[in-house]
């Protein structure tokens, strides 16, 4: 007994039972609160989907050797301005989404590329230069967000400079996958669209590691020395982890944005870093190895517990965020827990 | 190793390529002078109003930007947690503000308070640090968000139900938590509490706040004499010719110093009427002698045990461990060093500033200290006090000018604003990619 306790532990790792454990008392608590659990259950549901690609977005990073994207902003702001673009453009509805995704992609190859570049040159540092490189990208977009020459009214301000904080999407693309084949049972909500496009992404990233060009970028990231010796190209290989990474934040902020209903720009995407590493993490993956199931699975625990746990608290505790302050220990916990489990060797 | 090929290759090369070498290598420094000085010149901010703003912050906020310099010292990098420092520092302040101890006392009571507290913190940090070798900053920074979860839910959930707070003010409507602001100007009982306490505390019927021009004129008397000394005792003994050029350059500077200040001071006609300004130019000595103690401190620690232990564990854990240091005891102690003048640092800056921004006060000041401390010309493995005073003189310029640069340039003052944050975290990437870069070349060299 006792040792199947201990295998159990073994292979789901402590923080991730904690946050199962978690994840089932705040059901409970839904229950015994009487909360309304299938709209509940719809919200979980909707940001897994949102988040989804986003987590998805860790998984050739941390193959191809440079660990957590902490960059993703830069993949995000990619999106932001394939977004922007097609709202420009005029196209609404499926056409709009489409073109976004179509225009957010060349944008965050060669952005990628650049930046993969870059971080060939200070391997052993990546996460640290990628978290500040992504928060001088986002304060510089934000600078760009008052020039750049948008002129669609849904975009500026109706008097002043520069472009609205946030930007509705409802004339556009706006709950465009959400829409899809939706399943309205009550006040249970699915939205099929969107999470057949997560695992659409997710089963191309998935065929995409077993191909010649996946296994080869995994070698690279998991025994540089050895790639190297057996005829890879490490440091290519290692940028196109980073582009493919780049371009599935850019995708994954369209996604995101179609069924939140809004862009938001300025310092909006600065930390939305953090709680995809975070969701990745829960889900089991560490800064060495990631699998897409440690995607799924984080982030409908992280995403989950965060959005059940805001009501389930707030029928406890008046007043202030607690699930907000909940998130930043949980997020920030699991990543701290991961660099531990990283470094410590001598 | 690396250092010593780096000063045999200056000995051989010529003064043009020397003057060459100097400006790559402080040319984050350089930059920033440039931009700073192309700042003030767009801004069209008055020179009084510029330098009156410079000296306040660089009084509040020198503190916490040295308290980054031991952790260097020990090689591990720039610490990000000492927003945990800072935590520490504003527990301390809510506690003697809720009791209703104002002025001197007050302040002093903080510091006692917040020592143990910080170092606590900064033990727990140690240690966490120690099981993250190699990848210290990253980690020290994501210390600093997930404490600042620990921290909001204790002053947003637990002070009310668990911890009693006396003043109703400073308690939010509903009875469970801190406000987002609490005045330092008074206290509870309308008493004044710690606003100001250190800025232009009397000590003996003595104001401590004192024309700058007039402090000045007196540090530079004394270290042109110091220097003038010295380059007559170097004279007897053989010493470097850096070590004299050295020397000439700081005597020149005092010198100069002393010229300007008894311009301003005594012979303000030569001056134009926007300069003659300059004269009223106050320095709150108190906390200026703070930050010098400090400063002091870490440049009289190099000298000890403890100072040499800290830079052979910098230098190579693995050679310091077989000499016998406790590497893991000495990094925890550096990092609990930190922390606590981390928290003093905060408790001056919040002095001055005169109001506890609960939630928001300590959420930056890692950032800020840490792109100080870079434009002033440190890396992750050196960084001197002198390169925190610089690099606080420049950030801080930048920090008064872009707003109304932004302004006059582009007809946005958001655009300086977004380019100051975009200075801040870009010189960080820059600084730690550059470093990263240099220590991959070398281990391929």
């Amino acid at each position: 007994m006792g040792e199947t306790f201990n295998n159990v532990v073994k292979k789901m790792g402590i923080p991730r039972l904690i946050i199962s454990t978690f994840f089932v008392i705040v059901w409970i608590l839904v229950f015994v609160k009487d909360l309304p659990a299938a709209s509940l259950f719809s919200d979980s549901v909707r940001r897994f989907g949102m988040n989804g690609i986003l987590v998805l977005a860790m998984v050739p990073a941390i193959h191809c050797g440079i660990g957590p994207n902490f960059a993703l902003p830069i993949g995000i702001i990619c999106g932001i301005l394939g977004g922007l673009i097609s709202i420009q453009a005029g196209v609404g509805g499926l056409g709009g989404f489409l073109l976004a995704i179509a225009i957010a992609l060349p944008i965050s190859v060669i952005v990628g590329w650049l930046y993969g570049i870059m971080l060939n040159k200070i391997k052993g540092s990546e996460m640290l230069v990628a978290t500040y490189t992504g928060f001088a990208f986002v304060s510089l977009m934000s600078i760009a967000w008052i020039k750049l020459p948008f002129t669609h009214p849904e975009m500026r301000w109706p008097i002043g400079e520069g472009l609205r904080v946030t930007i509705a999407l409802e004339s556009t693309f706006g709950y465009i996958l959400d829409k899809f084949l939706k399943i309205e049972i009550g006040t249970l909500r699915i939205p099929t669209g969107m999470l057949l496009f997560f695992a659409f992404m997710c089963f191309v990233m998935w065929v995409f590691s077993r191909t010649k060009a996946g296994i080869a970028m995994k070698a690279s990231g998991d025994n540089p020395k050895f790639a190297l010796a057996s005829g890879i190209n490490v440091d290519n290989y290692r940028i196109l982890g980073t582009i493919i990474s780049t371009s599935l934040g850019a995708i994954g902020y369209i996604v995101y944005a179609q069924s939140y209903g809004f862009i938001q720009l300025y310092q909006a995407p600065l930390m939305m870093a953090f709680p995809a590493v975070a969701a990745i993490l829960i889900g089991g993956a560490t800064a060495k190895t990631a699998k897409i199931s440690h995607v799924v699975i984080g982030a409908f625990l992280f995403n989950g517990l965060l959005t059940i746990s805001l009501p389930v608290a707030s029928s406890f505790f008046s007043g202030g965020n607690i699930s907000e302050v909940f998130r930043m220990i949980v997020q920030n916990g699991i990543i701290l827990y991961a660099l531990t489990q990283v470094g410590g060797g001598e | 190793m690396a250092e010593v090929n780096i000063e045999n290759q200056v000995e051989e090369k010529t003064l043009g390529q020397r003057i060459v070498r100097t400006i790559l290598q402080n040319s984050v420094t350089i930059l920033f002078l440039i931009v700073c000085i192309g700042g003030i010149y767009a801004s069209k901010l008055p020179v009084f109003f510029i330098a009156n703003e410079l000296l306040t912050r660089v009084t509040r906020n020198t503190f916490l930007v040295l308290a980054l310099i031991i952790p260097v010292m020990a090689g591990m990098g720039l610490n990000f947690s000492i927003v945990v420092g800072a935590m520490a520092g504003q527990m301390a302040i809510v506690a003697v503000t809720n009791w209703g101890i104002g002025g001197l006392p007050g302040t002093f009571l903080a510091f006692a308070i917040s020592a143990p507290i910080a170092l606590l913190f900064g033990k727990g940090t140690g240690i966490l640090l120690n099981k993250t070798k190699g990848q210290e900053m990253i980690a020290s920074m994501i210390v600093g968000y997930f404490s600042n979860g620990l921290y909001q839910l204790l002053f947003l959930f637990m002070v009310g139900p668990i911890i009693p707070i006396a003043v109703k003010g400073m308690v939010l409507s509903h009875g469970v938590g801190l406000r987002n602001t609490i005045d330092l100007a008074k206290n509870g009982d309308g008493a004044p509490g710690i606003k100001y306490a250190l800025d232009t505390a009397t000590i003996f019927g003595l104001e401590t706040k004192v024309p700058f021009f007039y402090v000045l004129l007196i540090g530079a008397l004394i270290g042109a004499i110091v220097f003038a000394y010295r380059i007559v005792k170097s004279q007897k003994l053989h010493l470097q010719a850096s070590e004299k050029n050295k020397n000439m350059i700081n005597l020149i500077i005092s010198v100069l110093l002393i010229i300007c200040s008894v311009i301003v001071m005594f012979a303000p006609e030569m001056l134009s009427k926007q300069m003659q300004m300059l004269a009223r130019l106050k320095l709150p000595l108190l906390t200026a002698s703070l930050v010098l103690l400090l400063a002091g401190f870490n440049l009289i620690i190099v000298k000890t045990k403890l100072g040499q232990d800290f830079r052979a564990v910098g230098q190579s854990k693995h050679i310091a461990q077989v000499s016998g240091i406790k590497v893991n005891k000495t990094r925890e102690l550096a990092i609990m060093l930190s922390t606590m003048f981390a928290g003093w640092g905060q408790i001056i800056f919040l002095q001055n500033l005169g109001i506890l921004n609960t939630y928001g006060s300590h959420v930056q000041i890692a950032l800020f200290a840490i792109a100080a401390i870079l434009i002033g010309g440190a890396s992750v493995s050196k960084a001197t006090v002198g390169q925190a005073f610089l690099g606080v003189i420049l950030f801080h310029t930048l920090f008064i000018v872009s707003p109304m640069a932004g302004k006059n340039l582009f007809g946005d003052a958001q655009i300086g604003e977004f380019f100051r944050a975009f200075v801040a975290y870009g010189v960080i990437g820059v600084s730690l990619g550059l470093h990263a870069w240099k220590k991959l070349m070398m281990s391929k060299a």
